[in-house]
């Protein structure tokens, strides 16, 4: 760029706190013909070629993703993916991230997250039918993240639950590295007739543009407030308070908003639909010029406003929520306009579809800003990750339970595990939500592994969301992969098959190498999985940067599966349901103390890597006990996961409300592949074998109950483990062998209490 | 001209909200806080004061489990 | 036996009690702009957020064009259940004494309750037989999800409603999370042709997605009535 700078425009200073780097400063002059960005350009380039619009550090390594399947019916690229669910329906689903605005402000940030993520469903064109919850705060003891739960939770509650849409499933976890950055990830689910989905790619030049919902404030703008004021470069008083961080959600408008698009819909009256979600207007209108390869004229005059003076940046850069775009032939803006009065929701022709792919920004008629569509949507560079393995432990070691050590009686390790934050009942979290609601709730939380839907043919769906970032801290490959897996196993133990996956990569700064090392494994990992299970990603989301001065969030990819079972009233249990009953374990049995909850509990530093997972055997597995739900052979099934063995016979029995009589026998565990760093304090340093078969975790095996017949015929297909019955109200756990005896015994009160230790996190 | 309604729980009706914000003072450092009570403030524009009683018994307030007052600027 | 069930901008469940009245009868959905019944013989008011819980659940939706001839049809013995948000409006309606004030716990609740049924001989009870009886106690299982479901009414007010029979569901013991007085889940007004209730019976009337159907028992007593109506 040459000559002198024109001092009306913004300068290299303004570019770069907004984001940008010189290089890709100097590159957005280069696109805009040789001249550089007047406010408004510059306002928008930066946030399109933000890491959180332009996904500059992941765009390359998602490319490396299974995308394709036979029941893919709409891939990654549109507001949300869909899968053909049968019975002339699809489903579109899709998680996403407000990390950030959670931390700032746990009610609002999480109410819009859910807001955001709706709205992705119905622009394609589905009627939202579900949501999930996957939450992450630092440790329960922190005042903080009581702080941060309590908000989030009652802001998911009051956004799903007021505009009718159930919460019918989650997971929540406290872990110190999430201290500083929480994880808000919200997924949502709809349905829609085949054919009927919509697209946002905008066409036909002449074609009206159309601004729908609520009237736009200043919400969210704060960070391009460097542009604000007359003169460039100044800033009055009180100019910052006038410009929130906080984007602030109306459950009510888009209810309205939701009704509104639908209806439009099933009349043919749109050409495109697109949500506004980050980024407002440039990124809808940018996405939808884009994808269509056209261009767009977009008058902020004919916004509808509901702050006095905003300038025509703060226009376009808006987050203010329930808002859509979309595009309408001249001849249906009328109908479209009126159908937005019935649902009294604000509606405006701001626009117009040109040929030439340009993105021009007029005020009153006057060009007050022009760009390159291509260049403002698809030319952001592109960075290469560095990934390099850490050579020294990234993450401290967590606090040890002071009273507690491998040697412990196990009747205490597992009150001290059921009672834990990670595990303990979710209950007093999920009656928060209204799971009900719409009346296709077969399984709800605290009912099955997974949450499960009737549909109109009396199939249903199931969708879970999972994963463990410890387990992914510590091997980011094969923690993604069981994270996968676990998604599935929670889909097989109600009888469902897996159709497609979503994904939200929650990692920090991608810059440094060792975590773009965690990303590149853990990507690696969620491509192998999906294609192994042949549950391809159907869309997603990245969140990065998730680190402060504490150090980086654990990596987190966290999984949300959607899967098909033939008849609902086949759907599985996870409580044991009749005495009487055999209960059994099923499926390969590799199970280790690394990186598990009991090792958390007792303080033990993340190992260096998990054991590897026999993709082949746990998938014989999920598909063993998916066939048996199906057949109504067993009368419940659970995926042993967090706590292993002894906590999901705690669990089914604390579900079920039945007790257990249960014999491990002798010298049935595969030694542990990866011992334990022995711990420098006074304590055992090697954990007892059988401590390990009750608390040790891995992927693919499951707990079965059933008929004794029954459960025992699955050993045709997979390995079967006969360890007990089901009756009285007390769970006992024995050893069998040379060493019999009594390992463990309490009554269902005893562990009612331990599991209901959430309560007081909810004063 | 300028008007603000304020609306109160009734005396004597239990007010959840009020007793979860008095307990949570203390914690904060704030003591010797008694007799909290949360209720709401309507600010309006009104061209004949006169309407906003009727309003308050009609609309703005449920007269069974609110006392309001209102305030002409 | 037509039931018409109201759509405020913001209702909910509204859809829920459509599917679950068209187990009983004919059903359909009555907008709050209309004031055509469509010739319903009861009326539902259902859950759900109407009008956003705007100053008050229930207060703007009950000036609206069809519960203003859902007044005049109250008025004339019609029967009208309100359900959640619809006891709310009708309370606000003043079809029904007392209020709904913020649950005591301070939090929105979803759970599987317990009712004690304390009378049989109403429009809205008269199909929950005996054989619904456990241990001596006419019972209804039936989910309540709310935030704001406290009933109240000033003593003057409670003891004549007790007074007058008008109580017509009670919270089991134990299972009385909002903190109502007098443990009331559902109440009728003096002519008995008006119910309003917090819990859901719309969500109760399939094994499969309500785990019980006691809530069908409502909307049959309601049939019921209408045909014993139309026979005398």
């Amino acid at each position: 760029m040459t000559g002198t700078h024109d001092p009306t425009l913004p300068s290299l200073e303004d570019a770069l706190a907004l984001g940008l780097t010189r290089a890709e400063y100097e590159l957005v002059c280069e696109k805009q013909g040789g001249r550089a960005p007047n406010q408004i350009e510059l306002a928008m380039y930066s946030l399109l070629w933000s890491e959180h619009c332009a996904y500059k550090h992941s765009r390359k390594l998602l490319r490396t993703l299974p995308t394709e399947g036979e029941h893919v019916v709409m891939g990654p690229g549109e507001n949300a993916g869909a899968v053909d669910v049968g019975g002339g329906l699809v489903c579109a689903f899709k998680v996403e991230s407000h990390n950030h605005p959670s931390a700032v402000e746990p009610f609002q940030g999480a109410a819009t997250g859910v807001g955001g993520i709706l709205r992705d469903i119905f622009a394609v064109g589905a009627r939202p039918i579900a949501v999930l919850d996957s939450l992450r705060f630092g440790e329960s003891s922190s005042p903080r993240s009581r702080y941060l739960l309590d908000g989030a939770v009652a802001g998911i509650g009051h956004y799903g639950n007021s505009i009718g849409v159930p919460t019918v499933g989650g997971e929540l976890y406290f872990e110190a590295p999430y201290e500083h950055n929480c994880l808000v990830n919200v997924m949502a689910l709809g349905l829609a007739a085949r054919g009927r989905l919509v697209r946002s790619a905008a066409s036909g030049p002449g074609n009206a543009l159309v601004l729908f919902g609520a009237a736009t404030g200043r919400d969210g703008i704060g960070g391009a407030s460097v542009l604000a004021s007359a003169e460039l470069g100044e800033q009055g008083e009180g100019e910052q308070d006038k410009r929130p961080t906080v984007q602030v959600g109306d459950p009510f408008e888009e209810k309205k908003l939701m009704e509104c698009s639908l209806e439009l819909l099933d009349r043919g009256l749109l050409v495109a639909l697109q949500d506004l979600g980050a980024a407002g207007l440039t990124s809808s209108a940018g996405e939808m010029a884009s994808k269509g390869g056209v261009g767009l004229d977009l008058d902020v005059a004919k916004v509808p406003l509901r702050e006095p003076d905003m300038e025509p940046f703060e226009v376009m850069v808006s987050e203010s929520q329930e808002r859509m775009l979309c595009v309408v032939e001249p001849a249906n803006v009328e109908a479209v306009i009126e159908l937005c009065q019935k649902w009294e929701v604000g509606g405006a022709a701001i626009g117009e579809v040109t040929a030439g792919g340009q993105l021009r920004v007029l005020r009153d008629g006057e060009l007050v800003g022009e760009m390159p569509v291509a260049a403002l949507v698809d030319e952001c560079p592109l960075y290469d990750l560095d990934p390099r393995k850490p050579e020294e432990p990234i993450y401290p070691p967590p606090p040890a339970a002071a009273e507690l050590s491998y040697a412990s009686p196990p009747r205490e390790l597992l009150l001290a595990l059921l009672s834990c934050a990670n595990l303990c009942s979710r209950r007093p979290l999920f009656e928060q939500y209204d799971s009900i609601v719409q009346s296709r709730t077969v399984r709800g939380p605290e009912q099955a592994d997974a949450a499960v839907l009737v549909l109109a043919d009396a199939s249903a769906l199931a969708v879970s969301i999972d994963c463990n970032g410890r387990r992914v801290a510590a091997d980011p490959y094969t923690g993604t992969v069981a994270a996968v897996l676990e998604c599935a196993a929670n889909l097989a133990c109600v009888g469902a098959e897996p159709l497609g996956t979503t994904n939200n990569l929650n990692f920090a700064n991608p810059e440094k190498p060792h975590v773009a090392w965690q990303m590149t494994e853990s990507v690696r990992g969620l491509g192998d999985a999906c294609r192994a299970l042949r549950a391809p990603i159907v869309g997603g989301n990245v969140s990065l940067y998730n680190e402060g001065a504490t150090g980086p969030i654990y990596p987190t990819p966290v999984i949300g599966m959607v899967g098909r079972l033939p008849d609902a009233r086949r759907a599985g249990r996870l409580g044991f349901a009749f005495p009487g009953d055999e209960i059994a374990l099923v499926g390969p049995l590799r199970h280790s103390l690394a990186a598990s909850e009991l090792a958390k509990l007792l303080g033990e530093p993340l190992p260096d890597g998990l054991p590897e997972i026999d993709l082949e055997a746990v998938g014989a597995a999920q598909l063993a006990v998916r066939e048996a739900v199906r057949a109504g052979a067993l009368s419940s099934a659970h995926d042993v996961a967090e706590g292993g063995v002894a906590v999901a016979l705690a669990e089914c029995c604390l579900i079920g409300g039945l007790g257990a009589q249960v014999e491990l026998p002798e010298g049935l565990w595969e030694p542990a592949p990866l011992p334990l760093p022995p711990d420098p304090a006074s304590r055992d340093a090697v954990p007892p074998l059988l401590t390990a078969a009750l608390f040790g975790e891995g992927s693919g095996s499951f707990l079965v109950s059933g008929d004794a017949a029954a459960v025992r015929a699955l050993g045709e297909r997979v390995a079967v483990l006969s360890i007990g019955r089901v009756g009285d109200d007390v769970l006992s756990i024995v050893e069998g062998g040379a060493l019999a005896g009594t390992m463990l015994t309490l009554t269902l009160d005893e562990l009612a209490d331990a599991y209901a230790s959430l309560a007081e996190l909810f004063s | 001209m300028r008007a603000r309604v304020l609306i109160r729980p009734k005396a004597g009706i239990l007010d959840p909200q009020g007793v979860a914000v008095q307990r949570a003072l203390p914690a904060l450092g704030f003591d010797g806080v008694e007799n909290v009570h949360i209720g709401r403030l309507i600010e309006l524009d009104v061209e004949d004061p006169n309407q906003l009683r009727p309003m308050c018994e009609k609309l703005l307030a449920n007269p069974l489990v609110e006392d309001y007052e209102i305030i002409l600027d | 036996m037509k039931f018409g069930v109201l759509q405020f901008p913001g209702s909910c469940d509204e859809v829920d009690a459509l599917h679950a009245a068209g187990k009983v009868g004919e059903a359909q959905l009555i907008w709050h702009g209309d004031r055509d019944l469509k010739g319903a013989d009861a009326i539902v008011v259902p859950g759900g957020f109407s009008y956003g819980d705007y100053l008050r659940a229930g207060a703007i939706a009950r000036f609206s064009p069809a519960m203003e001839s859902v007044i005049e049809f109250a008025h004339e013995g019609g029967l009208v259940l309100g359900i959640c948000n619809g006891f709310q409006v009708l309370c606000e309606a003043r079809l029904l004494p007392g209020a709904l004030l913020a649950n005591a716990n301070l939090r929105f609740t979803s759970r599987l309750l317990e009712l004690d049924v304390v009378r049989t001989d109403t429009a809205f009870t008269r199909a929950c037989a005996p054989d619904s009886a456990q241990a001596g106690r006419l019972m209804l299982r039936i989910p309540a999800k709310h935030a704001w479901g406290r009933y109240y009414a000033d003593a003057e007010t409670l003891a004549a409603i007790e007074g007058a029979g008008q109580v017509v569901l009670r919270y089991a013991p134990g299972q009385n999370f909002n903190g109502s007085l007098h443990d009331i889940a559902g109440v009728r007004n003096e002519h008995g042709n008006v119910f309003g209730l917090m819990p859901h019976p719309e969500h109760a009337v399939e094994e499969l997605t309500g785990g019980s159907c006691d809530g069908l028992r409502i909307f049959e007593s309601m049939r019921s009535a209408v045909e014993a109506t139309a026979l005398a």
